[in-house]
């Protein structure tokens, strides 16, 4: 029975950091996850999107509406472990998440405190860092990597609980572009190995590679669909001050000016072949 | 300039000393400091520095170190030893007699004696922090002081402590490089100016390094709580110190010196 019920599911979310003020960070959110899926979630700075996330494993509990992880309402105490160690989440900045002096032991920092045994520990914090590949930087100390590194060795920590699904907030935002590189292609292999990813971005890139795209603005979901659905329409994203591809807005610029260009041009290569065949 | 602060003086190494377990070696360092106060006759300490001779033997730890981590209390070893060598009166005639200062020859053997054995005190517990990490420091205490837990000692807690204070040493020391440099860009003299100038333009780089480290705690205590932390109950570990063959051997051995040190309080 719970193999039938979404990963994530969230039914009329509303919630507000001041029940003083009138304002809703989330504002009535209705959305569902399926296993197995990525879903990128984007929207302009204070729209909600981290709120929104914090949500998914019981950091934060709704005013009013609820969610289910798995089918579990997140309010329900007793299964509070159960919720959190399903429903992974890694943040923003690497070097406020890592807790132990050693790579190894921070992966382990999960499992130690769900009360793994021992011998099986040590065979899931390998498992978890080779996955992420950090394995070869295993009895390293922290401070002594590369943002990237950091935060594959952040990843690997919530992996190493096996969790069935992996929730990003904004897990790149402070790499550089390698760091960043790096850990989408560890996101990707997760993605293959089947874990649900939710991932809350302001990179198109990233956002570009997901299964479903959803738009917030002040609290509310505002757009939803596939990449190529929401990123093909550049003027309403521009009203939400969020970026558009340069290949959307490439396509646009060209349509306005009178070439019979297709919908759904988001990338440089899907731009690149539109033009090929225009010219030929 | 900061960044080349180390935390403890750890020597890395595959040394028996290095291998050992950390508790042992706390435990021993703690006898060896009661040994060598009660057995503080010639032979004793000269024996206990034997002794060390040959464990920084064995750890291959070069001699320069040692005289790094000696330098910091060379002045008082020297004030304590002129203080004995003028204070302690004799029988006898004095070997030397400046005005009213008098030297004797038991003030002399005293000065040395005292200041061997500050020597034998540090040199020795140095040994214990060159041969162990910071990191399997803080498990040894923790796994010593668990009998503490029944009197509802934080035992857990102290570790956790020390661990994400060992953790973010480095990570703080960065930040704080960074708030000097900003604020140098902003003008502000720290290297120089009168005393109380400098004390005053340490407030700018304390401030943001205070509220910088709170938000840090912050999302620290969030990821910790994503990763199901809830104290130290039922909590397992993935390294556990295992008192093995070699540490048998060890206790033996160190068993064995510290008695003969002692022994020697017999003949004086």
């Amino acid at each position: 029975m719970e193999q039938k019920s979404p990963m994530l599911q969230a039914r009329d979310l509303r919630f507000r950091y001041d029940p003083e003020r009138p304002d809703y960070a989330v504002d009535g959110v209705s959305l569902e996850v399926a296993r197995g899926e990525f879903v990128a979630v984007l929207g302009a700075n204070g729209c909600g999107k981290s709120t929104l996330a914090k949500h998914f494993n019981a950091i934060l509990l709704p005013e009013s509406g609820t969610v289910l992880v798995e089918g579990i309402d997140t309010r329900s105490e007793e299964h509070l472990y159960d919720i959190r160690q399903k429903a992974g989440m890694v943040f923003q900045n690497p070097d406020n998440q890592i807790v132990a002096t050693i790579v190894e032991e921070d992966v382990a920092f999960a499992l130690e405190n769900l009360g793994v045994p021992t011998s099986e520990m040590r065979a899931r914090v390998d498992e978890a860092m080779q996955l992420t590949g950090i394995y070869e930087y295993r009895e390293k100390a922290p401070h002594k990597l590369s943002g990237g590194q950091k935060q594959r060795v952040a990843i690997a920590g919530v992996i190493a609980m096996r969790p069935d699904c992996l929730i990003l907030d904004e897990a790149t935002a402070m790499l550089d572009p390698r760091g960043r590189r790096a850990v989408m292609d560890t996101i990707r292999r997760l993605r293959e190995s089947g874990i649900t990813i939710v991932s809350i971005t302001h990179y198109m890139e990233e956002a570009a590679q997901a299964d479903r795209v959803l738009v917030m603005s002040h609290g509310r979901v505002v757009m939803e669909g596939t990449p190529e659905q929401v990123f093909s329409q550049t003027e309403t994203l521009k009203g939400y001050h969020l970026d558009v591809p340069q290949a959307a807005e490439l396509r646009d610029a060209l349509a306005a000016a009178g070439l019979p260009l297709p919908e759904e041009v988001i990338t440089p290569e899907a731009c690149a072949r539109a033009l090929y065949e225009l010219l030929r | 300039m900061l960044r080349d602060i180390t935390i403890g003086q750890h020597f890395p190494g595959h040394s028996v000393l290095h291998r050992c377990d950390p508790r042992l070696k706390l435990v021993g360092v703690i006898a060896y400091i009661i040994v060598l106060f009660l057995a503080s006759n010639p032979l004793g300490i000269t024996l206990s520095l034997g002794m060390l001779v040959l464990l920084y033997g064995v750890a291959r730890i070069p001699l320069r170190l040692i005289l790094k981590s000696l330098k910091p209390i060379v002045p008082i070893i020297l004030f304590t030893a002129v203080l004995n060598l003028f204070f302690i009166s004799g029988e006898g005639e004095p070997l030397v007699q400046i005005w009213v200062l008098r030297i004797y020859r038991e003030g002399v053997n005293y000065a040395v004696l005292m200041a061997t054995r500050v020597v034998a005190l540090i040199a020795g517990t140095s040994l214990l922090t060159y041969t162990t990490s910071p990191i399997v420091l803080t498990d040894a205490i923790e796994s010593l002081l668990r009998p503490l837990q029944k009197l509802h000692f934080p035992v857990h807690e102290l570790a956790m402590m020390m661990t994400i204070a060992l953790r973010f040493i480095p990570t703080l020391i960065d930040e704080t490089e960074k708030i000097m440099n900003a604020q140098k860009a902003r003008g502000a003299k720290l290297d120089n100016g009168k005393f109380t100038e400098r004390i005053q333009a340490l407030i700018p780089i304390l401030i943001p390094l205070f509220i910088s480290a709170f938000r840090r705690a912050d999302e620290l205590a969030m990821a910790m709580e994503c990763r199901c932390y809830h104290g130290g109950e039922g909590r397992t570990r993935l390294k556990v110190l295992r008192f093995g063959k070699l540490d048998v051997l060890c206790t033996l051995a160190l068993v064995a010196m510290l008695a003969a040190i002692l022994a020697t309080k017999l003949l004086f």
